[in-house]
Formats: C-alpha cells, structure tokens, sequence
C-alpha cells in the first residue's frame, strides 16, 4: 500500500472513531474558540477605531492649524489669519467665494445612554462656516433640517445620537447657560464626524467667550495635488505662522497611538492564551494517543508505517483545531460586528464613537493562530504514536 | 492532611497529563493578574482617591477654564480647609511622543493638598525660590534621564510665549516620588506665576481647583455650596469628590471593566473544561485503584474527598504559580510603560479574588468526577465493570 493509502486509512479510522472521544475533543475545540474568539473581538475594537478615523478625511481637503498645534482644540487662529488661508492659491472657489470653513471646537458634557444623567462624556461640538458641509462633500442630513445660520440650532451626527442621551430633532440641550435647539441628524460617510455636533460657527464663539477668534480652518483643494501649492504659499507669508495637512494624515495621525495601544495588550493577550489552548490541545490529543494505543500497536504489528500514525494524530489535531477557530470567529462575528461604544481619544480628549470591525482579514488571522495551535498541539503526540513499542502496547491491554 | 502524600503521589501518576493541565492553569492566572493591573491602571486610582479632596471644573467641561479669581472665594466657603489650582500645559519633550503631562500649579499649596508627593526638603525650599523651576516625578526623569539641576526644553502645543515661542525651558529643581499605588509620578509641575506671566493668552485662568474640606462627612454639602455660589454666573461649575471625578473620567474611555470581564470569562471557562477533563480521565482510568481504597475502609465520603483535594490541588498550584509570573511580569512592565500607563501593579483585592478562583475551579472541576468515585460500588468496579 503507499504511503498516502495507509495515513488516508489511518486518518479515517481515526476521525470516524472521534465520536467516542467526545469530552476529550470538545475541550480542544472550545479551547481554540475561545482564544480565536477573544482574538477577533479584541482586535475588531481596533480595525473599527481605525476605519473610523480613516474614513472620516478626504484627500482633497487640508486643515490648517496654528503651528506646534498637535489637534484642533489646542490651536488658536484669528479672523485675519483665517482669511489669509480662504485667499491662497490651491483652495477651490464655489460660486460665492473660496470652499473653506474657519471653525471652533470645543467640548461638551453630555450624559451617555443608558447610564444615568451623572455619568459624563466630553462630546465634541463644532463650529462650521456656510460651506463647511461644503468643504467635506460627503455630508448629507438624514433626519431633521441643518441648522438655520445665526441660530443656536445643533445637528448631531449619527453616531452621537446614538451614543448620548438627548440629541434626537426636536430636543433641547443646555451647555452652560446657553440652551441649544437640535434640529437634524446627518452623516458624514461613517468617519469620525459622525461623533461630534455641529451649529453655526458664529452663535459658538459668543457663547464660549471665544471673540472673533477660531482653531483650525478647512479648505477643500482644487486637487488632492495642490496640497504643496497652499503650503508653500502659506509658508511663504510673513503674516501667518501655521501647519497644513492632508485631512487624511490628520486623521490617520490621530487614530495611531489607540489603534497601536489596543494592538500592544491585544496580540500579547491572544499569544499567551493560544499559549494555554496549545497545553489545552497537547493534553487532548495525548489522551486521544493513549486512548487508541491498542488500534495503533495493531495497525503497526499488520504492517503500517510508523509516519502514517504520526500524520493521522496530526491531522485530527488540525482539524479540531480548525472547527474550533471557526466556531470562535463565527461567534465573534455573529456578536461583535458593527457593535457601536465610544471611547476618549486621547489626541482630541474628546469622544469617538466607532463599531467593531470584524474584518476578513483578523478572521483569516484567527484562523491561522488556530492551525498553529493545532500543529504544536498534534506534533509531540504524533511522534509518541509513531513511536509506540509494538509488543508492549500490545500487551498493555 | 493525612492523606496530602496520597494526594500528591496520585496528582503525579500520569506526569504529561498534570504538567499540561497545570500550565493551562499557570497561563490563566498569568492573563488574570496581568489584566487585573490593567484595568486598576485604568480606574485611574478611582479606588484610592481621597475622599476629603474635592475636584471643581467648569461646568460645561474639563477643558473649560475657570477665573484665578475664584480661588479666594472658594477659600472663603465654609467647610474648606485648603484650596490650589492647577492647569493642563500639553507640551511634549523632544519629540511629539514624549507627552508626558505637565501642570502649572501654585507650588506651596498643591504641595499642602498632596501630601503623598515626596519631595526633599532642600528640593523643595530651591524649588519655591526659583520662579522658571520645575519638579519631576522619578519615573519621568528616570525616562528621560533627567538630574536636578537639568534645564529642560518642553515644546508647546497650547501655550505659546508672549513672544511667539513655542519652547518652554525649566530647571529641575527636585525630582519627587508618588506610590504607583495612588497614581505614580510621571509628570512635571512649574510655577503658575511664570506660566501666567509668559503665555500669550487666557491670562488669569486656570484649569481646575483641587480642595480639601474640614470634614469628610461635610464633602457633599460644601461641593454644593461652592457650586451655588458660582451658579448664573458666566462660568458655573461643577464640584465633585476626587473619587468620584476620576471615575467618571475613567468611564469615558469605554467600559474596560467589561472587556476585561468578557476576556477572562473565555480564560477561565476554558480551564474549567481543561481540569475537568483531566480529573475526569483520572477517575475514569483510576476506578479499580478506589475500589481498592474503598475495601481498605476509606469511606465514600473521603474518597470524594480526594479526588476533590486533587483537583483543587491542580489548580492551586497553576493558580499560584501564575499569579507570582504575573506579579514578576507587571513589575517589570511597569517601569517600561509608566509614561503612558502609571501606577501599574496588581491590587492586594485582585489577590483574594484570585484564590476563590483558585478554590471556586477546583471544585467545579472535580465535582462531577468525585461525585462518580463516591458513587462506586466495590463489586461492580473490581468486575472490570468499565
């Protein structure tokens, strides 16, 4: 018989016999779940922050900010120098003047759903100009109405609404002194807009006390390459001291110190309990060894090769392995895609609210942790089944 | 105790099969420990926060200032027995990833409030008398390689100079030591006075006050006082105890306490199927040995007893073995990552916790298999009955 004949018969025999194995086995499988489950869930709360901050910019648009400034709420613009940006070359023009928008941002408190008025979030709140819809291109108002300018009207983006208590139309919300009516709802193509609020730039800066000042600027650029010419040129000008970037390295820059800190505790947790699951799988499989020592000494002592045994215990290892990882991505897909939390980025010390991300890629990644923890664990205990002393197991029962 | 030899003897008949199942024990208290730390880091010493200490922001939020002004008025409400102030500086060092906090305070009575800062007395009378001086916790200079004497640039994100300039140079005038336990130390205190004087705007305001009343059991009533004095004015405020302020802060970055919850639910059930299996396999192969027993006179009740005591037995010594890797690991981590996560280390609660774990899976785990010995009859099981 060739080689492949005899590990094909062994394997068989030996998966067809899984059935009276079915603690022993079960404990593997749900052992490999569990680590390829916690590994998905942990790391889609990482590619979700990440997809948010990175679908938030466009290419197209720069942010302009005080030099030194490492995000909107530290920086300080005046209205002369907001003015110098709107004017320079490579900002697109509409129909009634340059697409730019000078904007404030600051912070709110708000409660969030479901966990009682104490509890507190610092929810961003945005002052935009006439074209700051505009300027970003992918916001449209699902709900409601925007807000009418000059007015202390706010339009709440999808994910804050869903997120903090008291931000559908139609509610009214205090911040100080200063009552706010909200009006709509709106969506900024699921990017990390869709956590903050926003109301006319010009009812904000009174009521923050913030004079005729403002913190960033957004221009949309007459092509994603023009980026070079409005920073050259702002460069150039003596009146001005400021930084432009790309919205989408403003954003990317953002999201990185989460995404790697979620990173940093998620591989290290996954690696130490595929640890475990592969002492887990290594106990299963030298039980399920033992538990055939009389089959295999007689499928030897008939004249099978000593490899053929190692590969069948090999290749039952393998595959409990694989339907546990299974079962673990399929359960942290079922439950965790698209679950939407907020949390504090660091950066702007302001909310963002993401969904987890259960991409194909983290699932092809559980499931080769769990083919790795099946080989380690198959490995030692096919060699001892290779290697069992005919004569004596043959005894031994 | 009489039967610990029995025990141990059994404990070791298949050698493989203990060693694993205790390695799979030892990973799980070592993930249990290392994420206890965790998530205490990020409670942000909500536990041991003072209770007599006082928090006042602005209403609105955090990042609202609040007038300098306000400092006597709060001094004046009746029930504080001490009041400072502090403000949020956001500047890193060398590089935009250094940003480890830096506060303008008023450096005699912050140091009044804070008496778990440790800072010698020469230090500190060097720092009081020099207006561009900065104290430095240990683990941030140790960071950085900072000495007393040191005169350090911070860039600015926020607080440009009067002049324009966005570097910020201080002497170091003392490096001071706080627990891990209330918070560690990494961050750098200056002078208000020579912050206020020198930055560009916002003059006469400051980020927070930090109080200490009289009476602990008064917190509630004076919190309330200080918030209606301030009330329909341009900046209300909001007053809350230090435990309760940082709690609330903690929140905002998710609920860590149930992720944790989730990650070591998985850990734990997967032992629990671990052990089990092995004390079932234990008992399954071991049934002519405990008839055996049983004819010598052990009564069913100690034969239950065994088995259980084998089992907790597992996990005990996996479980100890874990907790003191973990222990060894989080020392050892918390040096390398105090910049951005202070005051790591395992909580004394998190060790009590882990031995009811400790004895909770042990049982759970040899419960069925023990109940199965007790069962035994002698004649059945010496029939080879299997």
């Amino acid at each position: 018989m060739s080689w492949f004949r005899q590990a094909a018969a062994v394997t068989g025999m030996n998966l067809r016999s899984l059935g009276q194995r079915r603690g022993a086995s079960a404990v593997a499988v749900l052992g490999v779940a569990a680590v390829v489950g916690v590994f998905a869930a942990v790391l889609s709360m990482a590619a979700g922050f990440q997809h948010t901050m990175n679908s938030a910019g466009s290419e197209a648009v720069a942010v302009v900010m005080r030099a030194g400034s490492t995000a909107e709420l530290n920086s300080g613009l005046s209205n002369e120098q907001v003015r110098i940006v709107a004017d320079a070359p490579g900002v697109a023009r509409g129909e009634d003047g340059p697409l730019a928008s000078a904007e404030l941002y600051v912070i709110v408190d708000l409660p969030r759903k479901g966990a009682g008025p104490d509890s507190s979030s610092n929810v961003p709140l945005r002052g935009i100009q006439q074209h700051g819809a505009a300027v970003r291109g992918n916001v449209t108002i699902t709900d409601g109405r925007m807000f009418a300018p000059g007015r202390a009207e706010i339009v709440a983006g999808r994910g804050a609404r869903g997120q903090f208590a008291g931000l559908d139309p139609g509610d009214r919300v205090r911040f100080g002194q200063a009552e706010w009516q909200v009006v709509g709802t709106f969506e900024a193509g699921g990017g990390v807009s869709e956590s903050e609020l926003w109301t006319d730039v010009r009812v904000l800066q009174p009521a923050y006390r913030r004079g005729n000042t403002f913190q960033s600027v957004r221009v949309r650029l007459e092509s994603p390459e023009a980026l070079a010419q409005l920073d050259a040129a702002l460069e150039a000008d003596p009146r001005i001291d400021v930084d432009v970037e790309r919205e989408t390295d403003y954003y990317a820059a953002q999201s990185e110190a989460l995404t790697r800190f979620i990173k940093s505790i998620g591989y290290p947790l996954s690696i130490l309990m595929a640890i475990g699951a592969v002492f887990g799988a290594l106990n299963t499989m030298y039980s399920s060894v033992a538990a055939r020592t009389r089959e295999i000494a007689t499928l030897r002592a008939l004249g099978f090769g000593a490899s053929p045994v190692a590969v069948s215990t090999l290749v039952e290892s393998l595959l409990l392995a694989l339907i546990g990882g299974i079962i673990g991505a399929a359960i942290t897909w079922v439950v965790f895609n698209g679950y939407t939390v907020s949390t504090l980025n660091g950066a702007t010390f302001s909310q963002v609210v993401f969904a987890f991300a259960v991409t194909p890629a983290l699932l092809a990644q559980g499931l080769v942790a769990a083919l790795v923890i099946g080989l380690l664990g198959g490995l030692l205990p096919g060699l001892r089944a290779a290697r069992l002393p005919v004569v004596t197991a043959l005894r031994e029962l | 105790m009489r039967y610990a030899y029995l025990v141990w003897k059994n404990l070791w008949r298949r050698k493989t099969r203990t060693i694993l199942t205790l390695l799979s024990v030892l990973v799980a208290f070592v993930l249990f420990g290392l994420l206890s730390a965790l998530q205490y880091a990020f409670s942000l010493g909500a536990d041991v926060a003072n209770a007599d200490r006082l928090v006042t922001i602005h209403r609105v939020s955090l990042i609202q200032p609040l007038p300098i002004s306000y400092w006597q008025r709060i001094r004046a409400t009746p029930g504080v027995a001490d009041v400072t102030h502090a403000n949020w500086f956001g500047g890193y060092y060398q590089e935009w990833r250094n940003q480890a906090p830096q506060f303008p305070v008023d450096a005699e009575s912050y140091l009044r409030i804070y008496p778990e800062l440790r800072l010698p007395r020469e230090q500190r009378e060097a720092w009081l008398a020099n207006r561009t001086g900065a104290i430095v916790g240990r683990s941030l200079a140790e960071q950085f390689g900072w000495k007393v004497g040191d005169r350090i640039p911070i860039q600015a994100t926020i607080w440009t100079q009067k002049g324009g300039g966005r570097v910020w140079e201080f002497d170091i005038d003392g490096i001071f030591d706080v627990d891990a336990e209330r918070g560690g130390d990494a961050y750098l205190l200056f002078h208000y006075d020579y912050f206020n004087e020198a930055r560009a705007f916002g003059e006469d305001q400051v980020g927070w006050f930090v109080l200490r009343v009289a009476e602990e059991a008064d917190a509630t009533a004076v919190a309330a006082a200080i918030d209606q004095q301030f009330a329909n004015s341009p900046a209300e405020t909001k007053t809350s105890t230090e435990r309760a302020f940082a709690e609330s802060f903690a929140r905002q970055f998710g609920d860590i306490g149930l992720i944790v919850s989730g990650v070591l639910g998985a850990v734990f059930f997967t032992i629990l199927l671990v052990a089990g299996n092995t004390m079932a396999h234990a008992v399954r192969e071991r049934i002519p040995e405990l008839a055996v027993l049983k004819t010598l006179g052990f009564t069913d009740g100690s034969v239950f007893a065994l088995v259980l005591a084998e089992s907790i037995s597992i996990v005990l010594i996996g479980g100890v073995l874990g907790m003191a890797l973990a222990w060894a690991a989080v020392g050892g981590l918390a040096q390398a990552v105090s910049a951005y996560l202070p005051g790591l280390f395992i909580p004394g609660e998190a060790l009590g916790r882990a031995l009811l774990y400790i004895v909770l899976v042990g049982l759970v785990a040899g419960l069925f298999p023990a109940l199965q010995a007790r069962r035994l009859t002698i004649i059945e099981a010496l029939g080879g009955h299997r």
